[in-house]
């Protein structure tokens, strides 16, 4: 019953509507370019509207000034641009990504699918990774001349969700930009997942 | 009655007798608050309050923001007199701002306040405030409450009838109080104090000060010529009335001395209306006398953060007995102080000092006795119109001393009562009174949000009152000033609160905090700073000397300035502190002052430059610091300056931590 249901789609290469939707994820990580991909927001009882830094894929925006200016108190190194090497390379880097899933698309090759979703998974965790490790710099490395030195305190935001540092309270998540890439990573799966299934009936057919 | 009841009815009365004697305090004098009023004017720790009262300072010169209904004051802004806190009139950015043809003044009198509109509703854009002493208006922002202009008024003496404005913001006015000879240039103002002088030499001028629409710049328009008689307030028309201007005047007597008898022996005084379109024809149609004077006129810039004054030299004199149509007098009772237009502009409510009735005017009326020729008289050849011709009716048994009316917008007057002290709510109409409330104790002025426009706002009344006895914790024999606040939603007035108030409010406006708090400045963005002497990063810190004169190019920054070690400063030295706020962010000033400076302390709000000025004179460790407590390290951010002798060598050296001396 199954396999009569699903013979009209047993193809070699991937079906229309993967393809269309495959094509559709692939160039909605354009938006990324122009999205904020992940945010940090510190509260405290004198900024009780919220700071807020946004990280792009090039740049970084928000309210970093009035951060420095309260971080180095305690030492924290001058968030600037130029901290992060990563902005030179980003938008090239998704702009091949974006280009390895229209390859699926246009060929109809499943590989190619299953290398997309590999890469988005390893380029999100590398990218996540990034993040931890600048993290950790950032609340570790404390110029020793500070004013204020709690000893045995750092000052690393948190990976993801809320974290009280001093007077602070500090949120860390994805943007709207973070959102799309993890929009178009359950697509990506899904629609892997789904080929995967078809290949397989495909292949007991056969 | 035997014997022994006898004596004990006689000890009952000698007991009880002191009760007597002293009386019980009538009800009436008694405050009367009802329960449920604190939720009222409850405001909860963090939320905002409903208005914004904006309430002139009487005698501090300044303006003070309170917030409606809770009565908390915010701010004081200073206008005519210097304020040693923010450095207002002592830094040299703002000494300008108290220039004056008499140079520099450092105290006014600040009366009334009128906030601008258009078609006759509350905009938001300025407050204006005028210096009753030696005659100015000032404009001031609602995006930074900062005074951004003052301009001189020639001619004038006590600018009492000021800065009321007309329906659109075209014009603030001022008047003149004291009559006065005027100041042209060649004229010799040396004149007797007799009648005869008086009558000859002794004139009252009104100003119609243009207000440029989009920046607010203020420009003395012309000046209509009165006979010396002392103008006291004024409400410009509405709507209907729209181009006319109402000024109420007492001293028509044309005494010179003791006025409190010799200004009060007529029956009826003035309210002059004046026809400003009209004079606007004559104006362009070169009519008028062009008056040689000189009068100051004082500007703020945002961008480079300082003040210029520069002196104009004319203006032009319109003389009504010369030019017909333009001014008009309708006799109205005893020594008339408050002068107000209704909102729908019909009707102009006279409130006799003297008087036991309030006379309310019809502009219809007045306009038609006008058509009509129907006079009464002239008065120093101006046409004073009929009395019965012009009145839509009076007020019956109101009370004692009218002071000042304001409006509901629906259908009802508030006047204030000095001698009676109270509020008397009336029916335009059918001038009856509906309602009145006495106040604690003898109310001046009164406000209602919006009142004098075409579209109040309503809700409170607020009294400000003359005398305030025993209404708070007791301060020597110097008291703080009083205001009151009552509800005016239902038939009845109902006291709200009791609130303190800085100076002497002589009046206040009040509006709904959406018209103005999203639009106030956080802080000044450094891009924009086109101060001469501004410092924007803290590596351009540094100490130049030009012969006697040092200027420091010093920043400000969580928690340090820069430079803080300043050596080869000499005794006799001019030193200007010239301190750029670096900080880019709401709420953190910084402040400054320098030991044995004999100046102020500077107040620099983030992204601004402030300079104080210092002369050093002996040898020596001047310390300086931040006056903000601006951090947890404020108390860190301090400086050395040395001073040496006159003739020394000590170079000149500056630094900062690693660049200063180790």
């Amino acid at each position: 019953m199954r396999a009569t249901f699903y013979r009209f789609a047993l193809m070699e290469t991937l079906r229309p509507v993967t393809r269309l939707l495959l094509a559709l994820a692939a160039l909605s990580l354009v938006a990324t370019f122009f999205l904020p991909l992940w945010q940090i927001q510190l509260w405290a009882p004198q900024y009780p509207e919220g700071l807020t830094m946004k990280i792009w894929l090039h740049r970084i925006s928000g309210d970093f000034d009035i951060i420095n200016g309260i971080n180095h108190y305690i030492g924290m190194k001058s968030i600037r641009a130029e901290m992060f090497p990563e902005f030179k390379i980003m938008r090239p880097l998704v702009g091949l990504v974006i280009g390895l899933g229209l390859l699926p698309a246009l060929t109809g090759r499943r590989r190619w699918l299953y290398l997309f979703v590999l890469l988005l998974f390893v380029g999100g965790a590398l990218g996540m990774l990034d993040y931890c490790r600048w993290g950790y710099d950032y609340g570790h490395d404390l110029n020793p001349k500070a004013a204020i030195s709690v000893p045995g305190m750092s000052y690393e935001p948190p990976l993801i969700g809320y974290k009280n540092l001093l007077n602070f309270v500090a949120y860390s998540g994805p943007d709207y930009g973070g959102w799309v890439f993890i929009g178009v990573g359950v697509v990506a799966v899904v629609l892997s997942g789904w080929e995967w299934r078809l290949a397989r009936l495909l292949r007991a057919q056969k | 009655m035997n014997k022994r009841n006898l004596l004990l009815l006689a000890g009952v009365l000698v007991l009880s007798g002191p009760a007597f004697v002293t009386g019980c305090k009538p009800k009436q004098l008694i405050t009367q608050v009802q329960s449920g009023v604190a939720e009222k004017v409850y405001v909860a720790p963090g939320k905002h309050d409903e208005f914004y009262n904006v309430v002139s300072g009487g005698f501090s010169g300044g303006v003070a923001i309170y917030g409606l209904p809770s009565g908390r004051l915010f701010r004081q802004i200073p206008v005519f007199s210097q304020n040693a806190e923010s450095g207002y009139g002592y830094s040299e950015e703002t000494k300008p701002m108290l220039n004056t043809s008499f140079g520099y003044q450092v105290w006014d009198d600040q009366h009334h306040v009128s906030l601008s509109t258009t078609k006759g509703e509350h905009d938001g854009r300025w407050i204006f405030a005028n210096g009753n002493n030696t005659p100015r208006i000032a404009r001031i922002s609602f995006e930074t409450f900062r005074t951004e202009e003052i301009i001189e008024i020639p001619n004038s003496a006590g600018n009492h009838s000021s800065p009321f404005i007309t329906e659109n913001t075209e014009y603030t006015v001022a008047g003149t109080r004291f009559a006065y000879p005027l100041d042209d240039e060649g004229a010799n103002p040396d004149v007797p104090l007799d009648d005869a002088s008086f009558k000859k030499n002794f004139k009252s001028v009104v100003s119609m000060i243009a207000v440029e629409p989009k920046t607010g710049r203020m420009s003395i328009a012309f000046q209509v010529l009165l006979p010396g008689i002392d103008i006291d307030l004024a409400r410009a028309g509405k709507l209907k009335s729209h181009g006319w201007i109402f000024f109420s005047c007492y001293n028509s007597e044309q005494a010179h001395t003791l006025l409190e008898v010799n200004a009060s022996q007529k029956d009826k005084d003035f309210i002059v209306a004046i026809n400003w379109k009209q004079c606007e024809e004559y104006v362009k149609a070169g009519q008028g006398r062009k008056s040689h004077v000189k009068y100051a006129h004082n500007v703020w810039d945002e961008r480079t953060h300082s003040a210029t004054s520069t002196f104009e030299n004319q203006t032009i004199v319109l003389d009504p007995t010369q030019l017909p149509g333009i001014a008009y007098l309708m006799p109205c009772p005893k020594s008339p102080h408050g002068c107000d237009t209704d909102p729908t502009g019909s009707y102009i409510v006279g409130s006799g000092k003297l008087a036991a009735i309030i006379p309310v005017f019809s502009f219809d009326k007045m306009l038609r006795a006008i058509a009509a020729k129907d006079l009464e008289g002239e008065f120093a050849g101006l046409p004073v119109l009929k009395y019965a011709s012009v009145l839509h009716g009076e007020v019956k048994k109101p009370g004692l001393g009218p002071l000042h009316t304001e409006f509901d917008g629906k259908g009802f007057a508030y006047t204030s009562f000095f001698v009676t002290s109270e509020l008397v709510k009336w029916n335009i109409a059918t001038l009856q009174v509906v309602d009145r409330v006495p106040t604690y104790y003898s109310v001046g002025h009164m406000s209602i949000p919006g009142g004098p426009t075409t579209k109040p706002h309503g809700k409170y009344a607020i009294a400000y009152n003359k005398i305030t006895k025993d209404r708070y914790l007791p301060t020597g024999p110097e008291l703080t000033q009083s205001a009151q606040l009552f509800d005016i939603t239902g038939e009845k007035m109902k006291l709200l609160l009791d609130f303190p108030t800085v100076g002497e409010p002589h009046y206040a406006e009040a509006l709904p905090a959406t018209l103005v708090e999203p639009k106030s400045k956080k802080f000044y963005k450094l891009e924009e700073n086109q101060h001469p002497y501004v410092t924007k990063s803290e590596k351009d810190a540094r100490v130049v000397r030009d012969g006697k004169v040092v200027h420091v190019y010093m920043t400000a920054i969580r928690s340090h300035l820069a430079p803080d070690n300043i050596e080869g400063v000499k005794v006799g030295d001019e030193v200007y502190f010239h301190i750029t706020n670096l900080e880019q962010d709401w709420d953190v000033p910084h402040g400054f002052a320098v030991k044995g400076s004999g100046n102020s302390e500077l107040l620099i709000m983030p992204g601004e430059t402030a300079t104080l000025k210092y002369v050093p004179s002996r040898v020596g460790i001047a310390p300086f610091y931040c006056t903000d407590f601006c951090s947890a390290l404020h108390q860190e951010m301090q400086g050395y300056l040395r001073v040496s002798a006159a003739g020394s060598d000590v170079p000149l050296t500056f630094g900062l931590g690693d660049t200063a001396k180790p």
